[in-house]
């Protein structure tokens, strides 16, 4: 680091501040850590190339060392003055487990993005948002992809409501940042340990039947729960649009790893998506794409474990 | 007449056991292999191979050298017109192009170019032998996207001639296809592909990995905010096609890119590496090009047998004809005259077969080559739980979405003149970019026709006041 920092003062020195910039681009640095959950961690990031490019919907792909895989995440929060984005890592396997090992202070090898179009609001032009009422539905660790979603409509004077749900109180996340962007926001629990007892389609039904109108709904978290929205929604008749977390290799276009079927085409999730109409996606093909590597991956995890303990 | 020796086999990796390894399968001439190989050239006054030669390298004067035993000013020769020798040497389709017109090849067997080209860049590379002379700085930035074959050409000669060159690639390492595409036991990566990307570097070019041009920043702003005075766009065509038949998106369906990709760029054989790939046991690949063959010979490194389904006969396959060899060697199979009509699933949704049709050659197409048309009544079934489509690639429409006045044909090929100049003032492309997915030669050669022109454009604009 110090030697970089050299570096850095030296080409500044040389006037040429574009090389200098460059210089640091690829330290992707982690400047703050923080457990959500026992097993969800919230970090941010240094990504300054990243941060002033970022848009909500859009997602990165991080490595987090030499031999690690790429993983997409979406991008939870940018700060394009501080040049940081926050991501929020749900620890599910090996490589999760690996990237939320990492401590403040420690680099990732690679951070790419922002990859993916950005949500379709964000083309709008300017004062079409205004007054316009969005309903978004995040279940457990996709409640922080909606944030920035949300804090953009506020911005642009649309009106939120937030349905925030989780299988019981301890995996609730973001329910405090999400009040200060949102007009109204509902928690559920499976296990009614925390707000409503009951599922996210449930909480969105009641207030649909109650009279609340909705220009449109977005909806993101696990797959099965995308795929109850829009069975549920359906009925309501609100366009809806959710973000496909399929299996992602570079996220820029080039394998089809990520491939989904929407509307009866074949549609690549990094570079066309990841948000789709919600009443077009076959969920049931997209879960069943997502557990292709299951068994190597359980290996996985049980090797990156046993290190892991072995480092302690 | 000169020496009347037989054609001189570079030795190779025993069939058997390199369907088990990923080292590299042919080890390349030692000297007195390559000297012996050299003196059978004729030193023809109007050599055929150079006619044929993309690059047109001076084929019989560096085989000269080498016969003198005098490797570095064979390099040195090699080294004026081609920038990749050590690449080329590997994975030129010789057969069609220098040896195809070697005139030993009319009776008998032509000069083995390609594995000397090899030979000489490989001695250079070992004995640190590096060409990085370079012009003093002219003050201008170019911006280059991507990092493959033709903008690492593209780079070098720019630097060369004292420009300030960055390249900008959207993976996590350089070298595009040589890197994720091209298999290590065709193409080592370490000693042959990191060498070549540090000798780009040794020239002071500058490669910023994680930046999606397009995305992360766009070609406007290169030349806006970012400040370089031109743009190289070298960014390939790595949009993988598939073939719209039913069951495609089966579990067991996978592009040659992300299988490759997998193995070569992320190493999933290598059990240190994070990233899965699967492991099929019967796997069926449909195409006939290098990449077919490439994910053909992956698969069955990594335990699989392996069938190559292709809808035209054996005459057409337009792999290298060493690759072809060394994958019936290795006991891949070949279904020639089929075509795929749908993938089969075992209603778990994974793969079980691959239902085919078989195909007759008809009428020339476009091609010029025989258009396979389908036996009717024909049909049947091959047995697979892996189905990698190799049916070739096209550009990714990202960067033309993007940028302001940047035209693109039909196949979404950035539309690129003689000299690589764009639509777009400024902005320069070569590569798999324009001509839609070729060869490492070919997008090496458009490399440095188009660093030419950059030259020519930014020393006729007149300086900023
Ligand atoms: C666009 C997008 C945005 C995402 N955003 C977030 C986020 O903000 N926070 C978060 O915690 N997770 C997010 N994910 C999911 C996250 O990428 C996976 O949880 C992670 O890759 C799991 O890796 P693993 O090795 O820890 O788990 P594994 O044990 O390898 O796998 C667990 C499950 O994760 C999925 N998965 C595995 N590998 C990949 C891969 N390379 N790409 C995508 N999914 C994979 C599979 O469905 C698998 O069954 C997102 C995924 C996508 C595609
Ligand atoms: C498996 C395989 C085997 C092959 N075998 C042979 C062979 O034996 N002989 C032969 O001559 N040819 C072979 N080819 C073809 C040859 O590799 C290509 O023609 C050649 O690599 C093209 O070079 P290029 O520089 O135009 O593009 P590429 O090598 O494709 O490089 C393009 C680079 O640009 C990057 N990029 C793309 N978009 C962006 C963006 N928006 N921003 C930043 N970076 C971007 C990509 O990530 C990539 O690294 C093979 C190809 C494949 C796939
Ligand atoms: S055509 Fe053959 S024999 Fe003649 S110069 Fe070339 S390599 Fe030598
Ligand atoms: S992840 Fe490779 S194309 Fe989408």
């Amino acid at each position: 680091m110090f030697i970089l920092v050299l570096r850095f003062a030296n080409v500044c020195k040389n006037a040429n501040f574009a090389a200098a910039f460059q210089i640091l681009i690829n330290m992707f640095k982690i400047i703050r850590k923080t457990y959500l959950t026992p097993s969800v961690c919230l970090m941010e990031v240094e990504a300054p190339r990243i941060a002033m490019a970022a848009k909500p919907g859009q997602f990165l792909i991080i490595r987090a060392n030499e031999r690690g895989e790429r993983i997409p995440l979406t991008i939870c929060d940018y700060d394009a003055v501080k040049g940081t984005v926050t991501i929020v890592t749900q620890i599910v396997g090996a490589s999760s487990r690996i990237i939320c090992n990492m401590g403040t202070g420690e680099s990732f090898s690679d951070m790419a993005g922002p990859l993916g179009r950005p949500s379709d609001f964000t083309l709008l032009p300017d004062g079409a948002l205004k007054g316009k009422r969005y309903l978004f539905i995040g279940g457990g660790v996709g409640t922080a992809p909606i944030f920035p979603q949300v804090k953009y409509l506020s911005g642009q004077g649309a009106l939120c409501d937030v349905i925030i749900g989780a299988r019981n109180s301890s995996l609730l996340i973001f329910t405090e940042e999400m009040k200060s962007v949102a007009d109204n926001v509902f928690v559920c629990t499976d296990d009614g340990s925390a707000g409503e007892k009951g599922v996210v389609t449930k909480v969105a039904e009641r207030l649909l039947d109650g009279g609340k109108h909705y220009d449109h709904a977005v909806s993101i978290g696990p797959m099965i729960m995308m795929k109850f929205c829009s069975l549920s929604l359906k009925k309501y008749n609100i366009p809806l649009t959710v973000s496909l977390n399929s299996i992602m290799v570079d996220g820029t276009g080039m394998c089809g790893a990520c491939r989904v079927t929407v509307g009866g085409k074949t549609r690549f999730a990094c570079s066309e998506g990841p948000e789709f109409n919600g009443y077009e996606v076959n969920y049931d093909e997209a879960m069943r794409r997502q557990k292709l590597y299951r068994n190597q991956e359980i290996e996985a995890d049980e090797r990156c474990r046993s290190k892991l303990e072995g480092k302690q | 007449m000169r020496n009347k020796i037989p054609r001189v086999r570079a030795k190779e990796q025993d069939a058997k056991i390199r369907a088990t390894n990923f080292k590299e399968v042919c080890f390349g001439f030692n000297i007195s292999e390559a000297q012996a190989e050299a003196s059978r050239c004729l030193q023809c006054k109007v050599p055929g191979c150079v006619q044929q030669c993309p690059v047109h390298i001076n084929i019989p004067a560096f085989i000269a050298k080498v016969e003198a035993g005098d490797i570095s000013a064979a390099a040195k020769i090699i080294a004026k017109d081609s920038f990749l020798p050590a690449v080329c040497g590997r994975v030129c389709p010789q057969e069609s192009q220098c040896e195809g017109n070697c005139i030993l090849g009319k009776k008998g067997e032509s000069v083995s170019i390609g594995k000397l080209e090899r030979f000489v860049s490989d001695y250079a590379r070992e004995h640190q032998i590096r060409f990085t002379e370079k012009a003093p700085s002219k003050g201008k930035s170019v911006a280059i996207v991507g990092s493959g074959p033709s903008s690492l050409a593209c780079a070098s000669d720019l630097a060369r001639n004292g420009y300030d060159v960055t390249i900008f690639e959207a993976l996590h390492r350089p070298g595009g296809v040589l890197e994720y595409g091209i298999p290590e036991f065709r193409l080592p990566k370490e000693s042959v592909v990191s060498y070549e990307i540090e000798t780009v570097k040794s020239l002071g070019v500058k490669i910023i990995t994680d930046v999606l041009i397009g995305r992360t920043i766009t070609v406007d702003d290169l030349l806006g905010k970012e400040g370089f005075s031109a743009v190289y766009i070298g960014s390939g065509a790595g949009l993988p096609k598939f073939m719209g038949i039913p069951g495609e998106n089966l579990n067991g369906v996978f592009s040659a890119n992300e299988y490759l990709t997998r193995n070569n760029l992320m190493k999933a054989f290598d059990s240190s590496y994070e990233t899965p790939i699967f492991h099929g046991h019967k796997t069926a690949v449909v195409g006939g090009g290098n990449v077919a063959m490439d994910a053909a010979r992956t698969a069955l490194r990594l335990g699989s047998k392996v069938t190559i389904v292709y809808r035209r006969s054996q005459a057409e396959l337009p792999a290298r004809a060493e690759e072809v060899h060394h994958a019936v060697e290795e006991g891949i199979a070949f279904d020639m005259l089929t075509n795929p009509v749908e993938i089969v699933g075992d209603g778990n949704g994974c793969v079980k077969a691959l239902r085919c049709i078989k195909m007759e050659l008809g009428e020339p197409d476009e091609s010029g080559r025989r258009r396979p048309l389908p036996v009717e009544g024909s049909e049947f079934e091959i047995a697979a739980d892996c189905v990698i489509m190799a049916l070739g690639t096209s550009p990714n429409s990202l960067i033309s979405d993007t940028t302001e006045g940047l035209d693109t044909d039909r196949k979404g090929c950035i539309i690129a003149d003689e000299t690589g100049a764009t639509s777009r003032p400024g902005v320069f492309a070569g590569g798999d970019a324009v001509s839609g997915a070729a060869t490492v030669i070919l997008a090496m050669g458009a490399g440095r026709t188009a660093a030419a022109s950059i030259d020519k454009y930014l020393s006729g604009e007149r300086s900023p006041l």
